[in-house]
């Protein structure tokens, strides 16, 4: 573990940041540092205990109190803590989710920590981090979004990974044909549908269209919005998506995959581990970024990052933002993110990918083949209460595609009160 | 040898033993009325002014609140030119069929208790049986019918299908289906706990009285009706209050079970606070605890009606 130290500051040396690893050294850190975590499944839980072992390797003197909440539960306590009873450091997501606490003073402004290498390192997460030309945390993970299907059905059928609306217009006919669904997705949870919103709208009307839309800057009545839901149409019409998916989980969803009944899941890679558990093995699936639809619009992606705070009513922020430099360097996001720990994408840019079919295929297709942008996800980028009404809507429409006008008009009705 | 007066011979007594009997029951009373000061009645007051703020639930209402008036409760009902709250529409309709129905708890709990109540060989086993919905938790009452529900080989679909019927959707995915069927999962655990009370309630029906009833010829219904359920009135009352109560507050298994969904419409009005409040896309507090208010002041009229009913009773036994 010493060696990890070593190498972890020459690293910060031999990049430049002298300055902060001198101040490392300078003055060992001391006291007490507080940690509220929602790493709560097993994985996670490992790579943060990991993380806080190394760090407390690196600071014999601090005294490190790690607490981790189950990851429902957090959403609601984090209210709570925050105000009566701060920690030093705490989970949390970007975007619109962190602007209410951005809002009510809650975090600490940390512009001070991006300035200079990690705001190159960082580069492409940086926005979803900034509000109001400042910063208010640091990421340590994200993972992309696209379509897994299923290989074997695919070769079954002569098909191969679709690149423009028609392909995947024609390969959904042809599974349907052979009495295969085109997609399987459990919208119980609203949140899944948001997906597919997302992707169609960006490859309809384009990433900037996309994000002025979730800022509320755009009518849902506009001629764009009807686009993007006539072209959703045409593949619920087709009846592409299994049924009765509003009583479905993501997680109840995936069996249709698994026995073959449906073709390809729209999804984050974290869909990725549960498959493989059913016993799907690496030849069975594989994964295309979600095809064109408006030709020569540059492509957006939904890549979701969790990030890391600083409350403003910490105790310890010297330690606390010492605790964030370490979880941001190179060497810890590589570290947390191969496939035997968190297995998703390290965001720090010197990072390293681990060898991972489903990670690989992610990291070049974020970093090459994303020229439009990188959304957070439907319910990150459109404020909490829109994204509610909105998703709603969405589910309601992929069952009852008739009330789309009623749908509508119930969304932009919403985004007037909202924004 | 002198007089001397009774009064001056005693001590005098102290001023908490001259009035003993009018402080004693304060005494006691005093902690339960301590909390529910702190934990009902100010929590209530609470509610009622939040509910004239807009604010996020982060911060302080004072710094982070916004004083909006009567503004949450014109966009609840539509008022003052503000759309009026489809949700909360659902949520009202949703919690008066949730009143009704789950008042059949109390003569299926009547039944099965009056069905339970013989003595036959085995009866403890068939009693435990019957006990067991009420022990196990609503959370998992709610996983089960889920699953009993489930379009896809639920049981209740594979029965359904013996008859030729089909629910589009499933029950728990069909818009007009889904509050009926987490009423009738709700319904399970609710007629155990009424069979509960009917069970004791029947232990203290007097053998005598059934015996002088039979001799003047009574029985079946006619016993039932005019010897039995008078003397189950206690039982009938208590099991009335938790039932009605247990509609009102109607949230696991909506959370459980679907979520308020499919499209919003299996809402109750403690879900729906619930959901702008605390939940992951809640952050609406002063929007929640007005519906809260309205909630509560449905329950006003049933708290008034068991006072008034309980005093009644009081007046009668003195």
């Amino acid at each position: 573990m010493h060696s990890i130290l070593k190498t972890s500051l020459a690293a910060l040396v031999a990049a430049g940041i002298s300055a902060s690893a001198a101040h490392a050294e300078g003055h060992a850190l001391s006291g007490d540092l507080v940690i509220f975590s929602d790493m709560s499944n097993p994985a996670p839980r490992a790579v943060m205990e990991g993380m806080v072992e190394r760090f407390g390797e690196m600071h014999p003197d601090l005294n490190i109190e790690l607490t981790v909440i189950d990851r429902e539960a957090y959403k609601t306590q984090i209210r709570n803590f925050l105000t009566a009873n701060p920690p030093d450091v705490a989970n949390w997501y970007a975007a619109n989710r962190m602007l209410p606490y951005v809002e009510a003073g809650l975090f600490e402004d940390i512009s001070d920590l991006w300035e200079g290498q990690i705001s190159e390192e960082l580069a492409s997460t940086k926005g979803a981090l900034t509000i109001d030309d400042a910063q208010y945390g640091v990421p340590y993970t994200y993972y992309q979004w696209g379509v897994y299907y299923r290989k074997d059905i695919f070769d079954q059928y002569g098909l191969s990974e679709p690149t423009t609306w028609e392909e995947e217009l024609a390969n959904c006919q042809t599974l349907l044909d052979n009495g295969v669904k085109c997609y399987t997705i459990g919208t119980k949870f609203l949140w899944t549908a948001g997906g597919w919103f997302d992707y169609l709208n960006m490859r309809t009307n384009g990433y900037d269209f996309h994000a002025r839309l979730t800022n509320g800057e755009e009518s849902w009545l506009s001629d764009e919005v009807r686009a993007t839901f006539a072209n959703w149409q045409q593949l619920i019409e087709m009846g592409a998506f299994i049924d009765d998916h509003q009583t479905y989980s993501w997680q109840e969803a995936l069996p249709f995959m698994v026995n073959g009944e449906a073709a390809s899941y729209l999804m984050g890679n974290f869909a990725v581990a549960p498959m493989r558990e059913a016993g799907l093995t690496d030849e069975q699936i594989d994964f295309y970024q979600f095809p064109e639809i408006t030709a020569g619009i540059p492509r957006g992606e939904d890549a979701p990052t969790d990030t890391f705070h600083i409350p403003s009513g910490a105790a310890n922020k010297e330690a606390a933002r010492e605790f964030l430099r370490f979880v941001v360097s190179a060497d810890n996001q590589t570290l947390i993110n191969n496939g035997e720990n968190l297995g998703q994408l390290p965001v720090n840019a010197l990072s390293s990918v681990d060898d991972d079919k489903f990670l690989n295929e992610g990291f070049d297709m974020l970093s090459n083949k994303a020229p439009g942008g990188i959304a957070q996800f439907f319910d990150r980028d459109a404020p909490a209460e829109m994204a509610a009404v909105a998703m709603e809507g969405f589910q309601e429409f992929m069952v009852f595609p008739d009330a789309l006008e009623d749908v509508l008009e119930r969304l932009e009705a919403a985004r007037e009160d909202i924004y | 040898m002198s007089i001397s007066s009774d009064s001056s011979g005693r001590p005098a007594r102290g001023w908490y033993k001259r009035n003993e009997i009018a402080i004693t029951p304060w005494l006691f009373l005093a902690p339960g009325v301590f909390f529910f000061l702190i934990y009902v009645i100010a929590p209530i007051y609470q509610s009622f002014s939040l509910s004239l703020y807009d604010w996020n639930g982060l911060g302080d209402v004072a710094t982070n609140g916004t004083y909006v008036g009567m503004e949450n409760y014109n966009k609840l009902f539509g008022l003052n030119g503000e759309r009026a709250d489809r949700n909360f529409q659902i949520s009202l309709w949703n919690n008066l069929k949730w009143l009704l129905l789950y008042l059949l708890a109390i003569p299926g709990g009547l039944f099965i208790a009056l069905f339970l109540n013989q003595t036959v060989r085995g009866i403890r086993i068939y009693k435990s049986l019957f006990f067991f919905p009420f022990v196990i938790s609503q959370v998992v009452v709610g996983l089960v019918f889920t699953w009993f529900y489930l379009p896809d080989g639920g049981l209740f679909t594979v029965i359904l299908d013996w008859f030729g019927l089909e629910i589009r959707g499933g029950v728990l995915g069909n818009r007009t289906a889904a509050t009926y069927g987490i009423i009738a999962a709700g319904l399970w655990p609710q007629a155990a706990y009424c069979m509960i009370l009917y069970l004791t309630g029947l232990n203290a029906v007097d053998p005598e009285q059934v015996e002088a009833a039979r001799l003047d010829g009574a029985k079946g219904r006619k016993m039932l009706w005019y010897v039995i359920l008078p003397q189950l009135k206690p039982a009938t009352f208590i099991a009335f209050v938790v039932t009605i109560i247990g509609a009102l507050r109607s949230f696991d298994l909506v959370s459980i079970m679907t979520g308020g969904g499919p499209f919003g419409s299996t809402r109750v009005l403690s879900f729906y606070v619930f959901e702008k409040s605390l939940s992951e896309r809640g952050l609406q507090y002063g929007y929640a605890a007005a519906i809260a208010v309205v909630l509560f002041l449905i329950m006003l009229v049933f708290i008034a009606y068991f006072l008034w009913s309980m005093y009644q009773d009081e007046k009668e036994a003195r």
